[in-house]
């Protein structure tokens, strides 16, 4: 057992190759996660927020691939992993769960069977054993008439309901780590406050660390105890969710948090910042968010900016580097 | 009052399972899927009415009736007094002109394979809006501009473009006709939240400079709540409350409005647990008796499951079906 | 101009499926091979020595002189004679360039056919989509071939005798066609129901466009690759179909060699040693019909995103 935290990543760099050049989809990406705790990382598409979770998880899709830094789980380095050697570690130390819940599920098997033989690759039970803890499993994610459900097939049940499933399977070993790509976003709202609560809840009774990747703020802000914010592959700012959300550090955390409307707000224009992330294929010079920054500077344009620790809240902005310096 | 610029009165859809040489044979024909049914929705000239709602609820469905792509099985859509149903070919071209819409999905809204010239040209072209080709290149510059695109970006295609730059485009094309009344469905929902507001900002300003009047739909309350004047809140087909925008989210009176208010993720709730709403949006093929969220709601009793409630003005500007609140039970 | 048409020129050099052509040597391997097959049976008339169709120019003193590099074999046919002293080599070009036209004609007009009939039944829906679909569904239970000869068959029952000759032309191009349309129609079909579905189609009726434009200008344009695919891999088929024809004697007739009949005349020599009559015109078809299939399977390859 290993005292420390249950997620170490430093300086991670995900290269996808093409044609023509090799693009930087992620880049010096470093941060830990303390057991039990709930790490948001938000970012608009194309970010790099998904592959982050991918690489963690070992789900990285060829071409894209591992180009640099380390990872470990559980104080294991995973990062240079065979397939095989991955598999086990995903399941027992870590689940994860995805947009679409039918990537996770096979159409062809009872969610019962799926939920057995999950249990028991990890768990050494016998197939009694193992479908009492599918069916508490089951009831403990939320399903209604468990024994019932329990020997359907995925399609039987409805997209809320599936998403409480691929739950269940990514908790069949008591993992201590949890990758959440987008958990709600495929789902209504109504059903998206249902699954947010109860990985809140199973987070906090099982003792479960999380990274929760999406693209909603007021996800992250109920849910996470810190947040990364993602740009262009980078991590431009970390920090508790509080501060991040009432005080950001960086400027295009502060214009994302302007720009997002509120219900009975009564502002007349939303705040807007100018232009859009750059594609990967064209990522500028310096501080990759120099051409749409509002407080750009010279030294912006020409270096690119180095994370300052201000007390537990990371920032990559020379506003705050210059002050140091 | 003067009589509304669109006006949905009695609006019903109704939708066959299956169609084709099946359903021929099949006794009893098909079975139908209420899409919506019986909406009435009156929007005056400058206003912005939002329409929101979960996935399935007709949405979608009320904005292909009000622009006149699909036909409605009941009731009528009536533009500046005329039925679209009943207009003649030439009143129907004039019609068009003054009719727009502007999509949710900014990559499958415009073909791929076309360059931006000819994608804004496509209405001027076939609606002979402009007299010459002097005067199209002119207008689709304007345009351009007009949305904060630049009159060089007519010679790309779409795939040069980010989604929010796509859905400009979108709106130069919608824009292009002159309308006067511009449907929006889900415009800002494949957007990115920086994105989203840009594009919000700019339909606010195109509002104002061309006394546009706007049906805009969106399953996000925020920004139902940021651009409607007035909005309805939809569920499983009919509308079950309808009032002001402030109105509608300082006092929701369906419990269905106040649990969906409930459940929006908030900026402002850090670390908050909110209390979910129970339960799941029924199959609209087999919908529940009585009041269609009976099954869900805390407060049903033997009447809402058998009755449904018709959607009723309480007095304070705000028409709402639901017999809890009819009775003053809620 | 000239900078115009040169940057165009590298563009398609550079782009995406020409790369894929040049790390593919298969694909290479047949479009060289069908390439120089199509160019021969196209240039028959300066590249062969002699006219198989000219009767005057036919000596029986020369019949069954075998290949040059076998004994008794000359320069004069260098791939021999026939039983009647006709050149191999004339033949097997002018066979294979009345094979490829009727082919190739095959082709076109299946395609135009199914593709035609697709659009319409995704277009129209209801019961003109169902009784096609059905129809295409009926023809497919029936092997291609069978249905060529039926089709071969009646036309020759219906027309008269004489007009048996000037007529085999156009009734082998029909029967191959009408044994091929399916294909089109459903993938163009299938293709048409995905696009209809799109916001642009939708955008397009909105402003009162009419249904055929939307066909022609944004759906048709979307199918072309998947036309483009399943045609070269049927003009493999439609080769072969055409060759069966006339091998079992249904196609063209002996005056008019097509590669099949080459074959079916030569199979008679087979057993008595003459075998260069039949296997140097079953090696040309088999060569061409391998390279365009070839062609075809990288063709699918590289037109679908999913595989690659």
């Amino acid at each position: 057992m290993h005292d420390g935290p249950i997620l170490q990543v430093e300086n991670l760099r995900i290269e996808i190759p093409t044609r023509h050049r090799t693009l930087v989809a992620v880049d010096d990406v470093s941060f830990e996660l303390a057991r039990g705790e709930v790490l948001g990382v938000v970012g608009e598409s194309g970010a790099g927020k998904s592959l982050t979770g991918a690489a963690i998880i070992g789900l990285l899709r060829p071409p894209g691939r591992i180009a640099g830094g380390r990872i470990w789980i559980d104080g294991k380095r995973v990062d240079n992993l065979s397939q095989a050697e991955m598999r086990k570690v995903r399941g027992r130390i870590a689940g994860a769960i995805f947009q679409d819940p039918m990537t996770s599920l096979n159409p062809l098997f009872t969610v019962g069977q799926q939920l057995v033989e999950t249990i028991r690759t990890h768990l050494d039970m016998s197939r009694a054993e193992a479908r009492a803890r599918a069916l508490s499993l089951l009831a403990e994610v939320g399903i209604p008439a468990p024994e019932q459900r329990l020997d359907q097939y995925p399609h039987q049940f409805s997209g809320g309901m599936r998403q409480r499933v691929v739950i269940a399977l990514a908790l069949c070993a008591n993992p201590k780590l949890i990758i959440a790509d987008e958990p709600t976003t495929a789902l209504d709202v109504s059903i998206q406050a249902q699954i947010i609560a109860l990985l809140k809840r199973l987070c906090h009774e099982h003792g479960t660390a999380v990274v929760l990747v999406t693209h909603d703020m007021g996800v992250i802000a109920e849910t996470a105890d810190r947040v990364a914010v993602m740009y262009t592959g980078r991590i431009a700012e970390l920090g508790p969710v509080a501060e991040v959300v009432r005080a950001p550090r960086h400027p295009y955390t502060a214009g994302l948090m302007a720009s997002i409307p509120a219900i009975g707000e009564t502002r007349d224009r939303l705040y807007q910042i100018d232009g859009s992330m750059p594609r990967l294929t064209n990522i500028p010079q310096g501080c990759p968010f120099n051409p749409r920054c509002p407080a750009v500077f010279d030294r912006c344009r020409r270096e690119r900016p180095e994370t300052v620790d201000l007390g537990g809240h990371r920032v990559a902005c020379w506003k705050h580097g210059e002050q140091e310096a | 009052m003067t009589a509304p610029l669109i006006d949905l009165a009695g609006l019903s859809r109704h939708f066959a399972l299956s169609s084709g040489l099946n359903t021929r044979f099949r006794k009893g024909g098909a079975k139908v899927v209420r899409a919506v049914d019986s909406v009435d929705i009156e929007i005056a000239r400058g206003e912005t009415f939002g329409l929101v709602g979960e996935s399935g609820c007709g949405k979608s469905t009320v904005a292909r009736l009000a622009v006149g792509l699909m036909r409605p099985t009941e009731g009528a859509v009536r533009f500046d007094r005329v039925d679209l149903a009943s207009a003649g070919r030439r009143d129907l071209a004039a019609l068009r002109r003054r009719i727009q819409m502007v999509f949710q999905d900014p990559y499958s809204s415009m073909n791929a394979r076309w360059r931006i010239r000819e994608i804004i040209a496509e209405p001027l072209r076939t609606l002979n809006l402009c007299s010459s080709p002097a005067e199209m290149d002119r207008r689709i510059d304007e345009l351009l501009t007009l949305v904060g695109l630049s009159p060089a970006d007519k010679r790309k295609y779409p795939h040069e473009f980010s989604g929010g730059q796509r859905q400009r485009i979108s709106i130069a094309r919608a824009l292009s006709t002159n309308p006067e009344f511009l449907v929006c469905d889900e415009p800002t929902s494949a957007l990115d939240v920086s994105v989203q507001s840009q594009i919000l900002n700019l339909m606010k300003d195109l509002q104002a400079e061309f006394d546009l009047t706007f049906l805009f739909i969106s399953h996000n309350l925020a920004v139902i709540s940021h651009m409607a004047d007035r909005v309805g809140v939809m569920y499983l087909g009919r509308i079950v409350e309808q009032a002001p925008a402030q109105r509608l989210f300082s006092a929701p009176r369906h419990p269905y409005t106040k649990l969906l208010l409930e459940t929006v993720p908030d900026l402002n709730r850090i670390g908050y647990t909110r209390k979910p709403m129970s339960g799941e949006v029924p199959n609209p093929i087999n919908p529940p008796s009585g009041c269609p969220f009976h099954p869900r709601c805390a407060f049903a009793n033997d009447r809402c499951k058998q009755e449904r409630p018709s959607i009723r003005a309480d007095g304070q500007g705000t028409l709402v079906a639901c017999h809890g609140v009819q009775e003053g039970r809620i | 101009m000239t900078d115009q048409g040169l940057s165009r020129w590298a563009a398609f050099w550079n782009s995406d499926i020409l790369y894929e052509f040049r790390r593919s040597p298969l694909a290479i391997v047949g479009f060289v091979v069908a390439g120089s097959l199509i160019l021969s049976a196209l240039l028959a008339p300066i590249l062969a020595p002699y006219d198989p169709y000219d009767a005057s120019g036919i000596d029986l003193m020369n019949g069954l002189i075998p290949p040059f590099w076998s004994d008794g074999g000359n320069m004069t046919f260098p791939l021999g004679t026939d039983n009647q002293g006709r050149d191999v080599f004339s033949g097997i070009l002018y066979g294979l360039r009345l094979s490829l036209t009727i082919s190739v004609s095959a082709v076109l007009l299946s395609a135009l056919v199914g593709t035609a009939l697709g659009l319409v039944a995704a277009w129209v829906g209801g019961w003109f989509d169902s009784a096609i679909m059905r129809l295409a569904d009926i023809q497919l239970s029936f092997p291609a071939i069978l249905i060529a000869l039926l089709v071969d068959g009646v036309a020759r029952n219906v027309l008269p005798q004489e007009q048996h000759a000037s007529l085999a032309m156009p009734i082998v191009i029909l029967a191959i066609a009408i044994s091929g349309w399916v294909q089109y129609a459903r993938t163009v079909r299938s293709i048409a129901m995905v696009e209809k579905g799109k916001d642009y189609v939708e955008a397009a009726r909105l402003i009162g466009v009419n249904p055929v434009t939307i066909a022609m200008r944004h759906i048709l344009p979307n199918a072309t690759g998947s036309i483009f695919v399943l045609g070269t891999v049927h003009l493999a088929i439609a080769i072969l179909t055409e060759a069966t024809l006339s091998f079992l004697g249904l196609g063209m007739p002996p005056t008019e060699p097509s590669i099949g009949t080459l074959i079916r005349i030569g199979n008679d020599f087979l057993f008595s040693g003459e075998w260069w009559i039949t296997i140097l015109p079953g090696v040309t078809l088999a060569l061409l019909v391998l390279s365009v299939n070839l062609l075809g399977d990288w063709l699918r390859d590289a037109l679908n995103p999913q595989l690659r």
